[in-house]
């Protein structure tokens, strides 16, 4: 780095040679896109692509990146990159081929500098300077968009597994049953909560079963979220009976000392069902007999 | 803003009508406790469905309320809490113990006359 | 800060008045209805405290930005006799008033920020804030 300080170019020298760089890079356009393309194809990086989308893609992109170097200005770039995210993560390209295809460009246009300067290492230098940070920031700003994207869809799975995950079905009249399934943090216990409130006014619910079998742990936050959510729909006139408790929730609670005091538990979501109706005051019975003892007697007659 | 009170059968209805003010839920209080005995009421239910608002004073006027008239030898039932509401209070940490609640009027009528008539067997 | 809006606190009315427009506000920046129950309720209960201890304050709400995300900002001031002991004021069922015992830490448990700071003899100031998800 000290050596070069003294012999460092002036703001004028450095300014035409960056000219000078985007000229090259503008003029042997077909022959550095067409190597950068093949060897993408040699490390399987184009897997998927069309013929025609490795053609306009490595196009826009080789372009894209000459205005990062000339205009040192990154926002083309960024909106190409989201724009391929977006549609590279639906279709299911991979982080390593989109970094992958990043690289090799930059090893292509770094190759292409030494060869021309080859024969003048301190203007290579010089070049070099000029053209490393641009693409580094390329690298960056791509890999940014991406990583953006993959949280984005992620996220808006999330959602969507959390409405899937807490469906409140109506099982009779005024009986709610609401299964939950998976681990619940506060966020989710909270929609959670929310939902059945809902529910439990549009369907005129006096009985709620929350059934837990399909929740493998809870700690204390989630636990006394639980009990929120059976003293809400108290409020609400609606009783929740909670069934599956697992021999693990049952140590837990008992330890974490949670008032289960008022809490109707009922062992599993038969059980629960069974002690709803008597709630809601319905009598569950066969209204005839086993019929199979009835038809081979029949049958035997004959 | 006064909250008006009628008289069903054995049955007293307070229905708020739009939010309370600390002096308006007292007042309140005071007029439910005296009618209950007047009218030989053996049920009070008080609606809140226009309240989106139930604070810790409210919660604790009404749970008041609720015990006094069950010292007058009625019952009260509060009807109507939305579930915006019952989510916040209970976030709050106000759970109004010892009191009944039901979904609406129409539950909480429904839910006095097997109270009276489970008792009258 | 042009959405600012404010209510002062003389008797038991204002409660009222401050926690409707705080609700008013709210639903401006498109809170969720749950969301404008728990900031009214949150805000009725400092409110309540204001008309408790101190007779008179004010109450302020404005709209505030924080990066990317946005949300209400509330603060009660008063110039009453303040707090000796928050940490106390703070627990759920303290109280000096004859009340539950759950205004402010009622208040703090509905909101996503939540600062008392107080000196005795000269007031009160109780910040609270609330993010948009």
């Amino acid at each position: 780095m000290n050596k070069e300080e003294t012999k460092k170019p002036t703001p004028e020298s450095s300014d035409a040679l960056l000219r000078e760089l985007v000229d090259h890079f503008r003029e042997k356009r077909e022959i550095l896109r067409q190597q950068w393309v093949q060897l993408m194809m040699g490390k399987g990086l184009l897997a998927g692509l069309t013929q025609e989308e490795i053609e306009t893609e490595s196009i826009t992109i080789y372009d894209t990146c000459i205005v990062c170097l000339e205009t040192g200005e990154y926002e083309g770039a960024q909106a190409y990159a989201t724009r391929m995210a977006e549609r590279g993560v639906l279709r299911g390209m991979t982080t390593e081929q989109i970094i992958g295809g990043l690289l090799t460009l930059r090893d292509v246009y770094g190759r292409s500098l030494f060869e021309r300067y080859q024969h003048d290492m301190e203007r290579l230098s010089a070049a070099l300077d000029i053209y490393e940070p641009v693409a580094n920031k390329i690298l960056s700003v791509v890999a940014l968009a991406f990583v953006e994207e993959r949280e984005k869809v992620v996220r808006q799975q999330q959602e969507a597994i959390r409405e899937l995950s807490t469906p409140v079905l109506q099982f009779r009249d005024k009986l709610l049953i609401l299964p939950i399934i998976g681990l619940i943090d506060s966020l989710r216990a909270r929609q959670l909560t929310e939902q059945l409130l809902r529910a439990i006014r549009a369907n005129r619910a006096r009985v709620v079963v929350m059934d837990i079998t399909g929740v493998p742990s809870v700690d204390s936050k989630v636990a006394n979220h639980l009990v929120q959510t059976v003293d809400a729909s108290r409020l609400m006139g609606a009783t929740v009976v909670v069934t599956g408790v697992s021999p693990e929730i049952a140590q837990t609670l008992v330890t974490l000392g949670v008032d289960l005091s008022k809490m109707n538990t009922v062992g599993d979501l038969q059980g629960g069902i069974e002690v709803a109706d008597q709630l809601l005051g319905y009598k569950v019975s066969r209204t005839e007999p086993p019929a199979t003892g009835l038809i081979t007697s029949k049958e035997k007659v004959p | 803003m006064l909250v008006p009170i009628l008289k069903q059968g054995d049955y007293l209805i307070a229905s708020v009508q739009s939010e309370l003010s600390d002096e308006d839920l007292l007042k309140l209080r005071d007029e439910l406790v005296k009618r209950v005995g007047e009218l030989r009421s053996r049920g009070v239910i008080i609606d809140v469905t226009a309240l989106y608002v139930m604070d810790s004073f409210a919660t604790r006027t009404l749970r008041a309320i609720a015990h006094m008239i069950r010292l007058r030898g009625a019952e009260t039932i509060i009807v109507g809490i939305q579930p915006e509401v019952a989510f916040t209070m209970v976030q709050l940490g106000l759970k109004l113990e010892g009191v009944m609640t039901a979904l609406d009027l129409e539950e909480g009528l429904a839910y006095l006359q097997t109270l009276h008539t489970s008792k009258r067997r | 800060m042009a959405d600012e809006v404010r209510v002062s606190i003389n008797s038991e009315y204002d409660i009222v008045t401050a926690r409707l427009k705080g609700r008013d506000l709210a639903a401006k920046l498109g809170f969720s209805s749950t969301e404008l129950v728990v900031i009214a309720t949150a805000i009725s209960e400092i409110a309540r405290n204001i008309v408790q201890y101190a007779k008179h304050g004010e109450i302020s709400m404005s709209i505030i930005q924080q990066g990317s995300r946005s949300g209400i900002i509330i603060t009660a001031r008063d110039k009453g006799p303040g707090i000796p002991n928050i940490n106390l004021a703070m627990q759920d069922g303290y109280s000096t008033g004859g009340g539950l015992g759950l205004g402010l830490p009622g208040a703090k448990r509905l909101m996503d920020e939540f600062e008392v700071t107080s000196k005795v003899g000269s007031g009160t100031t109780v910040t609270m804030k609330k993010w948009l998800r």
